[in-house]
This record gives structure tokens, sequence and C-alpha cells, in this order.
């Protein structure tokens, strides 16, 4: 028997309960203190499915959405190929993540104590504390803000699909048709703007909250400064025998995940593929970049007492010399 | 006999440009790549180039680049203040050189310093960097060929 989400939780026990009164958002505004990053927690139990996540974002985020020039530029050589989402029947999808759907629920159909389950997972960019997608966009298009979110500036990203490539998780889609290449080189450089959950920067800016968490009839978003997150996160799982994915996942999310199934067996479960992201486990990907670093400054260091020991010696010979001649 | 002490070794005659030669170049190469270029124009179809098309490696190889080239810059600049500034000048060239190395280095370090976990910089400062990056090195390019047209060379006898 499938049984939904919101069966599951009514069946469920006590426990269930007492999550849900842990469910309120935390008390603290969205607006971080002291520039400390923010984080979100998804409680996928409590997730029932319904979209209003997806609609609040597209309605709010609308005003971001591309509007691209047609017919578009020619792009040369032919192996560049357009990427448009714009017609109405595509801006319609809603089942994986597009330029114009920044939020999508993927579904995982899962045993839970021996009952067939159906949870439901709203899936978007994981904020990450060391974007990838930032720290290699060559433009600076793709950034990181001080209150954790990473956002792309549609004025100034190219649409190399760099950001995408680098991601983990796959997560920036393009357009074709829009932004800053069109004014350069179209036929010859970018191929358009990339786009994905900038977690309403706008509004966060603002003092509000981020449009599919106010809009969720279930609270399932809770949203605060990360270490708040982490902590409540850490309480759930013990407390009810809950698994996280996202906190140290990519070196550290700003997007915590409880499930009540281990994410190997939820990952297992989900149709992951183009707009679709996994949900298992990443290594920090930039991992190298903070080793290397290090040595980059050992390594004029080294470069100077090499050059001290060269200089040393030949001062050395010339003093040596010198005796011999007087 | 003392001024015909071997001021420039032989390991550094034979080793040092070549070695400075390579790194720029790969230096170059590797920071092209940062740019989702290469695989658009089928270099990476290459056989043997398809790494150029791996934002990872060559971002890592381009950080190893800068610490090779980091190390030879100091042993280099050390050198020649403490020993050749004696019997050499730098050129026109040389200068000209090696502000605009200086400039790589100074925004490539900030570039380093953004992609730690914990720095972050305003996004005009960061674009800004980025750019500078990249304008230094064509203009670093530029004066390249320029020294090798004129001959410019690095260093000229007092
Ligand atoms: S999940 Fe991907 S797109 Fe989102 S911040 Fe991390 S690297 Fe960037
Ligand atoms: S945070 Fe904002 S942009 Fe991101 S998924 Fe939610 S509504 Fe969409
Ligand atoms: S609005 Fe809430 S309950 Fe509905 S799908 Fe989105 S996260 Fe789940």
């Amino acid at each position: 028997m499938s049984v939904s989400r919101r069966t599951f939780l009514k069946t469920g026990a006590a426990a269930a309960c007492a999550a849900c009164a842990a469910q309120v958002p935390l008390p603290v505004s969205a607006q971080p203190k002291n520039n400390r990053e923010l984080a979100t927690l998804i409680d996928i139990r409590k997730c029932i499915g319904c979209e209003a996540c997806v609609e609040a974002c597209r309605d709010a985020n609308a005003p971001k959405y591309p509007e691209p020039e047609k017919p578009f530029p020619r792009m040369y050589p032919a192996r560049v190929k357009a990427e448009d989402w714009s017609e109405p029947e595509r801006q319609a999808v809603r089942d994986r993540l597009t330029p114009y759907n920044w939020l999508f629920i993927q579904e995982a159909t899962v045993r839970i104590d021996g009952e067939e389950t159906t949870l439901t997972i709203p899936r978007r960019c994981m904020h990450c504390q060391n974007p990838p997608c930032a720290d290699l966009c060559p433009w600076g298009a793709a950034r990181k803000l001080k209150n954790g979110i990473t956002r792309i500036d549609a004025d100034v990203c190219l649409g190399g699909n760099k950001c995408q490539d680098v991601c983990p998780w796959a997560i920036p889609q393009r357009q074709t048709g829009v932004g800053l290449y069109l004014d350069l080189m179209p036929a010859f450089a970018g191929n358009g703007v990339m786009y994905k959950c900038d977690r309403c920067y706008d509004r966060i800016a603002a003092g509000e909250l981020p449009a599919c968490i106010e809009e969720c009839p279930e609270n399932v978003q809770t949203i605060g400064p990360r270490e708040e997150i982490v902590r409540e996160a850490h309480r759930r799982a013990a407390e009810e025998g809950l698994f996280i994915y996202g906190e140290n996942e990519n070196g550290g999310t700003n997007t915590l995940y409880l499930s009540p199934v281990p994410f190997d067996e939820l990952n297992q479960a989900i149709a992951a593929g183009k707009g679709k992201p996994h949900l298992a486990a990443v290594e920090d990907q930039m991992a190298h970049g903070d080793r290397l670093a290090k040595a980059m400054l050992i390594a004029p260091i080294a470069g100077l007492a090499a050059a001290v020991a060269r200089i040393y010696k030949v001062v050395k010979n010339s003093a040596g010399e010198g005796e011999e001649r007087s | 006999m003392s001024r015909s002490i071997a001021i420039v070794t032989d390991f550094e005659r034979r080793f040092i440009k070549p070695a400075y030669l390579l790194l720029l170049f790969m230096m170059g190469l590797t920071g092209f790549s940062q740019m989702p270029i290469f695989k658009r124009y089928y270099i990476a179809d290459i056989p043997g180039l398809g790494w150029l098309a791996e934002y990872y490696v060559t971002h890592v190889i381009h950080y190893l680049g800068a610490i090779a080239l980091l190390f030879l810059m100091a042993y280099c600049s050390t050198v020649y203040l403490a020993l050749l500034r004696r019997k050499y000048r730098l050129t026109l060239w040389a200068h000209v050189r090696v502000i605009l190395l200086a400039g790589i280095v100074a925004t490539g370090v900030l570039r380093v310093l953004k992609n730690l976990p914990d720095v972050l910089f305003s996004p005009g400062f960061t674009m800004t960097i980025d750019i500078a990056h990249l304008a230094f090195m064509m203009l670093f390019i530029a004066a390249a060929i320029g020294a090798a047209l004129t001959k410019g060379g690095w260093l000229k006898e007092i």
C-alpha cells in the first residue's frame, strides 16, 4: 500500500507531533545577525508534495525570469546548441529545474517500518558554503553573498554553463537569447544566462521570508543562522532517529535535509538526471584549492631560501678566493 | 679571479629560461581554459587535450603552476637584487614585464584568497579582479611578443 506523506504523519508516533511543534520557523527573522550565514532546514517527513512552494517561487521570481529575444543569433561552431525553455509549454514544466522553475518536488518511494511510503522532497540550489559555481565562474557573475546565498547575476552571466558543469548537483539551468553576450559577440562567445534559486535574496534583504518557505502549508522549511539550523537538525535527528543531508556535503551547504530513511536509500529511489539533482554523498569539490593555497604561501619563502643558499655559496667562494689571493 | 666567479651558474643558464617559458605557457593555457572555449572550439577534441575541458583538472594545474611560478619569481628576484644587480641592469622590456607579472600575481593571489571558504569579496571587487587578471595577462603576452621581436631580453651588462 502506498501511503502519502500526510497519512504517514497522521499514523506516525507522537514523535511526529513533537516534530510538528518544532516546525514553527525559528523566532529569528530571516535577517542574519552580524552577516552570519543563513541556512534552511527541510524536514522531508512533513512535505505533502502540494507544490505550493513551487507556485510561490514562480510567482515571486517571475520578474527575474528570462525574456529572450527571438530568433536567437546564430552561434558558431555548429555544435553550440541553443537551449530554449521560453515557449509556454516548456515554461510550464514543473518536474525538474529549468530557467523558469527553480524549485521542484522530487518523489521517492521507500519502505518505512515495512510500509511502502512515498516521500516528496523540495529540490533547488543547496547554497554551498564554498560554492564551486561562484569560485570557478570566470566573470564573477556567480557569487556568494555574506548571508550564505549564492546567486548568479543575470546582467553579467554569459551562459557558458561552467557553473552547471562544476556544480556537484548540476543545478544552474541555461536560457539562450538573453543577457550580456548579445551585446558582445553572440555568434562566437556565450550562450545566454544561467538561472537558479537565489533564495529570494531580495525578499531576505527586505526582511521577508523566501516565498517557498512563507507559502508552505506544512512548515516544511525553517530558516535561521546556520549554527542554529545545524543544532536543530542534530537535535531532531538524535531524538527521532533521522538522517541529515547537506551539513557536510561539498564541504558544507546552507540547505540541510532531514529524512526518516538513509539518504543513499533515498538517492536510489529518486529519478535523478538532467535538471533532477541526486542525493548522493559529495566530497568537498574545492578542497584542492584550500590545500594548494597554503602551498602557495610557502612557495615564495622556499624560493627566497633557495636564493639565499645560492648567494651564500657565491659570497663564501669569493671570500675564499679573496683570502687565497691576499 | 673573483670577478669571474660564475654570477649566473650553468644550472641557472640551462634551466631557468625553459622552466619560465614552460610555466607561463601552461599558466596561459590553463588560465584560458577557465573560460568555456576549448570544448566549443574543438580543441579539447584533439586526442590528448581532453583535459583542457575538465575545469577541476585545469584549476589544479593552474594552482600548481602558480606555486612553481611564485618559487621561481622569489628565487630570481632575490638572486638579481643580491648578486646580479652589481653587474647587470634590467632592460626596459624587463621592467614592463616585471610590472605586468606583478599585476598578474597580485590579482591571482586575490582570486585564490577569494576561493577560500571563509573569504568573501564584494561582487564588484571580484569582477574587477577577474577582468584585471585577464587584462594583465593579455598585456603581458603583448609585451612578451614585443620583447621577442626587438630582442629585448631581460638583463644587460652594465
Ligand atoms: S548547489 Fe551548485 S549552484 Fe548551488 S551553490 Fe552549490 S555549486 Fe552553486
Ligand atoms: S528560496 Fe526563493 S528562489 Fe529559492 S526556491 Fe524558494 S522561492 Fe524559489
Ligand atoms: S509547499 Fe511545503 S508541503 Fe507543499 S510541496 Fe512545498 S515543501 Fe512540500
